[in-house]
């Protein structure tokens, strides 16, 4: 019998043990909620007002911009979550405990895959805390049936794709400081994409990059979504692109990583 | 008709003989690893039969941890092989892990789940079922005295106690070959003790044990064989006598009176060294009661007045200290 014959049930194993220390260490999660809601509450009530005359026409207000912002928010909450992945998984390699698991005959990925698959969990929760809030503040979804779960498999997809790539920062991190701030650009990635304003009203070639970064299609994905208008099939099309290359990357990168150190 | 190759098959020789067909337990031939120019195993060999304990004593930074590291498949060798049971840890080392406990430096426990947790990941990573594993688990806990501490989280424990809850994690698995590197560093007397006692008991159920140690009188207590690793190489290899012979036997130390006796005392015994200041003279000797009381016999004969008198027998401090100290004494081996 070979290592990977276990590899589903190691895996399951070591997300068992990721679950316990969400619930062990439930101040990570919280930490990690905070910055996309109190965004979420500075852009709808502070800047909300006069964004929402932009964006919404004369007479949009704060709803319109709540409407415009809220899948934005989303996918920073999921790009703040995976900050969380590079955390965990640096602190692992930290402890000794991560060289113990090399010396079990065990399927050697399911180390990483229980970061993975434990993370997704986590971002689910979060974007389900922070569509709480939404709501709680106005934002009022369209979205059918379908659109929900065409949104939660996109959300798996995007968020599968970003933790692989947060699980490679982590192991390539010297240490749980540098393994905090590498992550930190894509929490800001949807401030230079259509998150907050749309793309047009950016300059030239600030718009260019704004337009085929994969948060743009991310977050575009999530808004016909949720408003319940239909999805540009280029966005969709992009969606899948990048969610591939990215998970390539974080995959290749990590076990490479991984079986280095 | 006879056909050589089937019969072969059938019968392969190494399994046709009664004794020595057991592969050796751990087995290392000319082991070498370098970080950069930095040499840190220069060609070792290792051979542990089954069962007993065998230390790996040295100085830090004499690639204790680097061996250990190899032969538990965590790095690979330069060059050189190394096998677990038979099997060879680069190329077959899922079948060595199977075989393997590893207790490092480092506590190497999940410090987010409770004492009885840690033990039940292990258990469900050895792939045991649910009451084999909770079985194990329990009756760990109640060796190694961790029942009380079995439902709070290892933050709360004391160094002893994570040391065995380290020890019991690698143990879930029932190893064959146990490897501690330094399992005592850092430990009080006590907890040293403890951890002492434990690690016979597992020899005594018949588990190899590779522990490596800057400790002389833990491997002098514990082991059965004792290898000296000195920068990279292994000066000296034997069991505790064995290596003790290598250096120069005890001594008595006499401290005498009067000064005008020492010439005298030196003269009647034989003496190897004496002090006019400290008023003492050294004579080879090994303490031995015989010796002693014909030793006080001769001075009383001749009137010279001792104020005391200490035995020096040789430990392993001394022979520690004389192999890793003079490089002319590289490469001297017992056997």
């Amino acid at each position: 019998m070979t290592t990977m014959t276990y590899a589903l049930p190691d895996s399951m194993t070591m997300l068992r043990r990721q679950l316990k220390h969400m619930l062990r260490y439930p101040s990570l999660t919280l930490q990690l909620l905070m910055m996309p809601i109190l965004f979420l509450l500075l852009f709808v009530y502070v800047f909300g007002g006069t964004l929402g005359d932009g964006i919404g026409g004369p007479s949009g207000g704060r709803s319109a911009y709540l409407d415009y912002v809220a899948p934005g928010i989303l996918l920073m909450t999921i790009a703040s979550a995976v900050m969380g992945t590079s955390i965990s998984v640096a602190m692992d390699m930290t402890e000794g405990i991560i060289d113990r698991f090399r010396t079990m005959a065990i399927a050697r990925v399911s180390v990483l895959t229980g970061h993975v698959l434990g993370s997704m969990v986590q971002i689910f929760i979060c974007t389900a805390a922070v569509l709480g809030v939404a709501i709680a503040v106005g934002y009022r979804p369209q979205a059918g049936v379908a659109d929900w779960l065409a949104l939660i498999g996109a959300f798996a997809l995007i968020a599968f794709a970003l933790t692989w790539l947060t699980v490679a920062a982590g192991i390539s991190a010297k240490s749980v400081e540098t393994a905090s701030n590498t992550p930190m650009p894509l929490v800001f990635l949807p401030f230079i994409g259509s998150g907050f304003v749309p793309t047009e009203s950016m300059p030239g070639w600030m718009q260019w990059f704004a337009d085929y970064q994969p948060f743009t299609p991310y977050i575009e994905v999530t808004r016909g979504l949720l408003s319940g208008t239909g999805v540009e099939q280029s966005d969709v099309v992009l969606t899948f692109a990048w969610s591939i290359a990215i998970a390539l990357f974080g995959y290749t990168a990590a076990r490479i990583k991984f079986n280095r150190r | 008709m006879f056909d050589l190759g089937l019969l072969l098959t059938l019968y392969p020789p190494a399994k046709r003989g009664t004794m020595n067909t057991e592969p050796l337990a751990i087995e290392a031939r000319n082991l070498r690893k370098s970080y950069g120019d930095d040499t840190v195993l220069d060609g070792i060999d290792i051979a542990v039969p089954r069962g007993g304990i065998y230390a790996l004593l040295g100085p830090n930074g004499a690639g204790k941890t680097t061996t250990v590291n190899i032969l538990s498949t965590l790095i690979d060798a330069d060059g050189g092989e190394a096998r677990i049971g038979g099997r060879d840890v680069s190329a077959e080392a899922d079948r060595v892990r199977e075989q393997i406990g590893v207790t490092g430096q480092f506590a190497a426990i999940d410090d987010l789940l409770t004492g009885t947790e840690n033990l039940r990941l292990m258990g469900r990573l050895h792939h045991l079922d649910r009451s084999e594993s909770r079985s194990r688990a329990e009756r760990l806990l109640e060796e190694f005295d961790l029942v009380d501490a079995a439902a709070r989280r290892p933050s709360t424990y004391s160094g002893g106690m994570r040391r065995r809850l380290d020890l019991a994690m690698s143990l879930m698995g029932d190893p064959r070959v146990i490897f501690l590197d330094e399992p005592t560093t850092g430990l009080d007397p006590r907890s040293r003790r403890t951890m002492w006692t434990i690690i016979r008991e597992l020899a005594a159920e018949g588990v190899t044990i590779f522990l490596t140690t800057q400790y002389l009188e833990e491997a002098d207590e514990l082991a059965d064989r004792i290898a000296v690793l000195d920068g990279g190489r292994i000066v000296a290899e034997g069991t505790a006598d064995e290596l003790k012979r290598l250096i120069p036997g005890g001594h008595l130390s006499l401290r005498l009176n009067r000064d005008d006796q020492i010439e005298a005392a030196a003269e009647l015994l034989g003496a190897t060294a004496t002090d006019p200041e400290q008023l003492t003279v050294q004579v080879p000797g090994d303490g031995s009661v015989d010796s002693l009381r014909s030793l006080i016999e001769r001075l009383d004969r001749a009137s010279i007045e001792v104020d005391e008198l200490t035995v020096h027998t040789p430990d392993l401090d001394d022979v520690f200290l004389a192999l890793t100290e003079r490089p002319e004494n590289r490469k001297e081996s017992v056997r």
